[in-house]
């Protein structure tokens, strides 16, 4: 079983987030970046997946250089060698991203194509199902289980106010979502381990972009701060606030 | 002649969804400033009993994909049909709901089409005549306004933010049958079962009232005055990161960077301290309020009103006023 895993590198959710000069773009200084956490479900699956019915775990992401230490944490959770597409800098359009990571995945004969539901910068939730019709073959998004047998593979992803199960042949792409699994941290014997570990550098095929950003901006903050009171002597003053000055009761 | 703005408008089971209405407010706001056709697209099977019902929300024309294949969701078959009425309807921009659906289904249809697509707007207008998207990114730390260098460009739009416009029963509009060219064969992800949460709950995307906890609600059973609360104003619960991971609730109710980005009308946030990651994603909430014991919780510099107490005396008492007031 080929396995591969699409992932991406991004800032620390606990970043602060700043608009650089450009005014399209966040200023990366003093920004740590981490492992797509969506990205860390799909490799745990990954993982287990292999655990249970061998096969190989190859991570491939589209970045800069910049992206090997990254890289290299996601090769010490247990991955077995990672394809780093180099690009100048990382397409903001998913469909350009899409399109480099299918040229990437057509060398790489997955059986299954695991990713985060979503990486946390762009916030897009694209690129699976891209990736899925341009290298014409079924993406199944969101999904919080999945069980692979008899070259098939049931999935449940969810949807509002439920899930659905669906069976797709494979190769497939997952896109995971948070409660798939419980990601594993990288042991010490991992770490060392993945300094070992084969990690290529192949120059991206590049695409062009179709987005547009016109404009980036830091949402007016809120003008929070009105304790209303303490306790609850304060509730029937909050409920006139919410009826009359608010307006949403 | 003005490209047209073609509409997915999602049905589940036979309904619209209110989402579905949204997005033709949406489209007929930027029909009447670019000019062409708000084109509303149902797809399924047996829908074409509802589907007249569109014009009343503003769609010019209905486009109907109805087939049995079409029943149930599926990526290839409903972007086949898509894709069919772009082509069939000169769609220069495509509108949907950012729901689960949407948000697979637009990704699809853009790479089919090799055109952009911009996903969960907060914000869609006309500027130098292209169709501009505002949307939030870095969990909704940071805005941008994206165009498409490319036709059609690709929206979807977050639930709950464009109001749902006043139906009008006397209009009416024609409509046309399309046909997807899809074979149940050539579906290979095909979806086996729907298995229903909590039945008819609303998602915490749609719902325009969420009463959410955190680690002060201490446990799985906290929750439940919650759940009360909740009942009480036609709300649904929420939940911060630590109390997902604590295993009190589950993790679809999750608010936040690594859970859901929501945008109610009225979000009461309890036992919520108010770490960066879930600000991101309750922040475009209309009305923020915070109940927290300890007076110094970030929460309260984002809340509109904050109580400083104890959360399970407050939110009891405050279900009871709110009755008081609301329920006469």
């Amino acid at each position: 079983m080929n396995i591969v895993v699409c992932m991406k590198r991004v800032p620390d959710t606990a970043a602060k987030i700043r608009v650089s000069s450009n005014g399209k773009t966040i200023d990366e200084s003093g920004i740590e970046y981490v492992i797509n956490p969506y990205d860390e479900y799909a490799i745990e699956e990954a993982l287990r997946i292999k655990e249970k019915s061998g096969g190989e775990v190859i991570i491939l992401t589209l970045d800069s250089s910049d992206a090997q230490p990254v890289v290299r944490n996601a090769l010490a959770m247990g991955a077995d060698r990672a394809v780093l597409l180099k690009c100048a800098a990382k397409p903001v359009d998913s469909l350009a991203t899409a399109q480099a990571l299918a040229a990437g995945l057509k060398e790489l004969n997955a059986d299954i194509i695991l990713m985060g539901k979503q990486a946390v910068d762009y916030d897009n939730l694209q690129v699976g199902p891209m990736v899925g019709q341009l290298l014409g073959i079924p993406c199944v998004s969101v999904i919080t289980k999945l069980e692979i047998a008899d070259g098939k593979a049931v999935a449940r992803r969810q949807i509002e106010g439920g899930e659905e199960v669906v069976e797709t042949t494979l190769p497939a792409i997952f896109t995971a979502q948070k409660g798939l699994n419980e990601p594993r941290y990288a042991s010490l014997k991992g770490i060392m381990a993945a300094k070992k570990k084969s990690l290529v550098e192949k120059d991206a095929q590049s695409a062009e972009e179709c987005i547009e950003v016109l404009k980036m901006e830091i949402p007016p903050a809120r003008k929070g701060g009105r304790i209303v009171g303490q306790g609850i002597d304060a509730v029937p003053e909050l409920v006139k606030l919410l009826q009359f000055e608010a307006k949403v009761l | 002649m003005m490209a047209n703005i073609l509409v997915f408008a999602e049905q589940r089971d036979g309904k619209f969804k209110k989402s579905a209405y949204e997005v033709i407010g949406a489209a007929k706001n930027i029909a009447s400033q670019i000019g062409g056709q708000v084109v509303a697209l149902v797809v399924g099977s047996g829908i074409e009993g509802i589907a007249g019902e569109l014009a009343g929300y503003g769609a010019d024309k209905i486009v109907v994909a109805d087939n049995e294949v079409l029943k149930l969701y599926s990526t290839a078959g409903y972007s086949a049909a898509v894709v069919e009425a772009v082509k069939k309807n000169d769609a220069g921009c495509v509108l949907m709901p950012a729901s689960f659906m949407g948000k697979d289904l637009a990704p699809a249809v853009a790479a089919a089409l090799g055109t952009a697509s911009a996903t969960d707007a907060i914000g869609i207008e006309v500027a130098d005549g292209a169709v501009v998207a505002t949307r939030p990114v870095y969990g909704g730390k940071s805005l941008v306004k994206v165009k498409s260098k490319k036709a059609p460009f690709i929206v979807t739009l977050r639930p709950n933010v464009f109001p749902v416009p006043q139906k009008d029963e006397s209009k009416s509009a024609a409509i046309e049958k399309i046909d997807a060219h899809i074979s149940a064969d050539s579906i290979k992800a095909k979806v086996k079962e729907v298995v229903a949460g909590a039945a008819g709950k609303l998602d915490l995307t749609e719902a325009s009232i969420i009463v959410a906890g955190g680690r002060g609600m201490k446990g799985p059973e906290g929750f439940k005055v919650l759940e009360e609360l909740a009942d009480a104003i036609g709300g649904v619960v929420g939940a911060s990161r630590s109390a997902v991971d604590a295993g009190w609730i589950s993790q679809a109710d999750q608010v936040g960077q690594t859970g859901k980005v929501v945008s109610p009308t009225l979000y009461i946030a309890c036992g919520i301290s108010g770490a960066i990651q879930h600000l991101a994603g309750m922040s475009s909430s209309k009305c923020i309020v915070a109940i927290n014991k300890d007076p110094e919780a970030p929460i309260f510099q984002i809340a509109d009103f904050g109580i400083v107490g104890d959360l399970f005396e407050v939110v009891p008492a405050l279900k009871a006023e709110i009755k008081k007031a609301v329920g006469g």
